[in-house]
């Protein structure tokens, strides 16, 4: 108890001098580049030709062409993240204690390297009407007709996959190391089978780590732009929030319907975040080492 | 700290039974004559952990595997627990091999040294983990861990998550998970060892009482001689995953099988001399300033021998220097060198006439670099060949 009390002493004394004043270039960059483009997009979004208040909010929600965004876009990052997260999370189980981890990951972990470009350029390609995929499938009678995979949904939930599957793989599997591989051994010897160690053990411990990677992913997924234009339909299906904001701004030059957009867009974001962290808060999220050490 | 007033009330209350009344789903042994250990070995790569150990454990019996840390002890308890596969060897519960089954099939309960209780189930349900992978009935499970909560006294903690209890308390949920299930051996792998050493010997004597109280089959690990003493039925010394000996407390203490037992049961005064001569199983020691009898314990084979004595079997007398004349065999004179006070008596470092340090115990206080007059029987210089 002694011991707890002098540290935490020790740390008020600490705050008292002058390394507090190290947080100050971090603090100025934070207002300078989030900060005031955050409140400045904000305040813009209360102004503007329809009118001031919240004329932007109204127009946008009462217009079912903007309107219809947010399900759009909810209906291909959803299944996304899922997919991402459901992907990542038996493939870091299996390959956690693996030899040929360190091998596994670094291919896996390639995508993050090429841009969302270079990834939708390849996959137009690869999977184009003429594509490698398509001339397989017809040559091996697998398909009889062409099956088309861009310019469409499609397109762009297989490029958010394979760019934001990278991002949950990694955090899945820093989670997992993290547990104590001594907890299923002392499940396995009361008697749990391999699987019932990972439902009863492994699972609940990661609950917290499922959160985070699946807000990271989802976030990710939510703001996509380059490969909703370029491999999906941006005038239909594909059109996402951030192509409503864009249009908005580059476009109709309505800077404060493209704030407003923005904003929306943040809320939405928020909204999920929030609801996925509380829910996290159900479940156990100390230390996931098997005692005090 | 209320204790169960006998074993007839905590049978009674939970079950708990050598007879084995209680109904447990099938698949899992509870009661067995013997648990049969067959040369099994254990290789890392190229490094060997275990060499061949073979033993054989009737129910009921109390086994320290003791030894140095990277002795293989640890690899032998894994290995019985089916956590670690064998190279060599094969295990018998009985008639039924049962090396190739993995740990959730052989059902023996285990306490690892930093407890691995799982941290986001309470105590209760820490507890009761094992019987619900049994599938039995959240009532029966109920009742089962309310009696063994009874029987560590941890009733009040039922509740709690295991981060909020103290490392005593930890240790007696582990225990209490391995026993709840009524597995057919219950192994220990230095359940001890991150106790301070107050709740230490608490601990020591808890786990005691419940063996005695359960008569449950435990192999239990430990570098600590003290605990393999106090606790074990027999005593299994492991060096470099060889098996150095295996007996009785008293056996081991008494009749350390070689030098490495020996060191480990305390023998602290390790000596090389000249071999004079042999009459029966006496041996006749001599070096500079030093003569010895001592009681061979192996084929003395070469010139030379040593003599393994532990300091409680020198007695300590105050003694004028003696120049001039040799002292008689098992005398050694002596200064007191350094001097610690143990509570109880005195470890005294003497440096002989011979060059040589012994050390002794005494009750009496003694005075750094007085002069002593170190006396032991000859039926306690242990004589090993050199190694």
């Amino acid at each position: 108890m002694s011991s707890t009390e002098s540290i935490e002493t020790g740390s008020k004394s600490q705050s008292l001098d002058g390394t507090i004043l190290l947080i100050v270039p971090g603090v100025c960059l934070v207002l300078l580049l989030f900060l005031y483009p955050f409140l400045y997009g904000f305040v813009l979004s209360f102004s503007g030709h329809q009118g001031t208040g919240l004329a932007n909010y109204t127009k946008f929600f009462s217009t079912p062409f903007l309107r219809q965004t947010i399900a759009t876009t909810l209906w291909i990052s959803f299944p996304a993240t899922v997919v991402n997260i459901g992907l990542a999370l038996p493939i870091a189980f299996v390959t956690r204690r693996h030899p040929l981890q360190r091998l596994v990951t670094t291919i896996l972990v390639v995508p993050i390297t090429l841009g969302t470009v270079l990834i939708a350029e390849g996959l137009l390609i690869y999977l184009g009407p003429q594509g490698w995929l398509n001339r397989f499938l017809l040559v091996t009678h697998l398909s009889t007709s062409i099956v088309h995979l861009t310019h469409n949904y499609w397109g762009v939930f297989l490029s958010l996959v394979i760019s934001g599957f990278p991002f949950a793989y990694l955090l899945l599997l820093s989670y997992l190391t993290g547990i104590d591989p001594v907890l299923s051994q002392a499940a396995a010897t009361l008697g749990a089978t391999p699987w019932r160690q990972f439902i009863h053990i492994y699972l609940p411990l990661l609950v917290p780590g499922l959160a985070i990677g699946f807000c990271l992913s989802f976030v990710q997924a939510f703001s996509v732009f380059p490969s909703a234009v370029l491999l999906g339909a941006p005038a239909g299906p594909t059109r996402v929030i951030s192509i409503a904001a864009y249009q908005a701004a580059f476009e109709d030059y309505d800077y404060p319907m493209a704030s407003a957009i923005a904003m929306i867009m943040a809320g939405v974001q928020l909204i999920v975040v929030v609801f996925i962290l509380a829910a996290r808060a159900l479940f156990y999220r100390g230390p996931t080492a098997g005692a005090k050490g | 700290m209320k204790r169960p007033a006998s074993f007839a009330d905590v049978n009674e209350a939970s079950g708990f039974c050598i007879g084995g009344k209680t109904p447990v789903s099938a698949g899992w042994k509870q009661n067995f004559q013997q648990l049969r250990i067959q040369r099994i070995s254990r290789n890392f790569g190229t490094a060997i952990a275990l060499a061949g150990l073979d033993l054989t454990i009737q129910s009921g019996e109390f086994i320290a595997l003791l030894g140095p840390s990277g002795c293989g002890k640890s690899t032998a308890l894994n290995c019985l627990a089916g956590l670690l596969s064998l190279t060599g060897g094969s295990i018998w519960l009985d008639e039924q091999r049962i090396d190739q089954l993995r740990p959730e099939r052989r059902g023996f309960g285990m306490v690892f040294q930093n407890y691995a209780l799982f941290p986001h189930l309470t105590v209760r349900r820490n507890i009761g983990f094992g019987l619900a992978m049994r599938g039995i009935p959240g009532k029966e499970i109920r009742r089962r861990v309310d009696s063994v909560l009874e029987l560590v006294q941890l009733q009040a903690h039922a509740e709690k998550l295991p981060g909020r209890l103290s490392g005593g308390q930890q240790q007696r949920v582990a225990i209490a998970r391995a026993i709840v299930i009524e597995p057919p051996v219950i192994l220990m792998d230095e359940p001890l060892s991150n106790l301070d050493a107050k709740l230490r010997l608490e601990m020591r004597a808890e786990i005691k009482r419940i063996h005695r109280d359960l008569g449950r089959t435990t192999v239990y690990v430990t570098h600590d001689q003290d605990e393999a003493l106090s606790l074990a039925d027999r005593i299994v010394v492991l060096n470099d995953g060889c098996t150095q000996q295996i007996g009785s407390p008293e056996e081991l203490y008494g009749k350390p099988a070689n030098l490495q037992v020996a060191r480990f049961m305390g023998y602290r005064n390790i000596l090389e001399l000249d071999l004079e001569r042999m009459e029966g199983s006496f041996a006749f020691l001599a070096r500079p300033g030093l003569r010895l009898q001592g009681v061979a314990q192996e084929v003395l084979s070469s010139e030379r021998a040593v003599v393994a004595i532990r300091p409680d079997d020198i007695a300590i007398g105050l003694a004028e220097r003696t120049i001039d004349e040799a002292p008689p065999r098992n005398v050694i004179f002596g200064q007191a060198e350094i001097v610690e006070y143990c509570g109880r008596d005195y470890l005294v470092d003497v440096l002989t006439e011979s060059g040589a340090l012994l050390r002794a115990r005494t009750p009496r206080r003694v005075a750094t670099g007085e002069w002593l007059r170190l006396q032991v029987s000859p039926d306690r210089v242990l004589t090993f060949s050199p190694e």
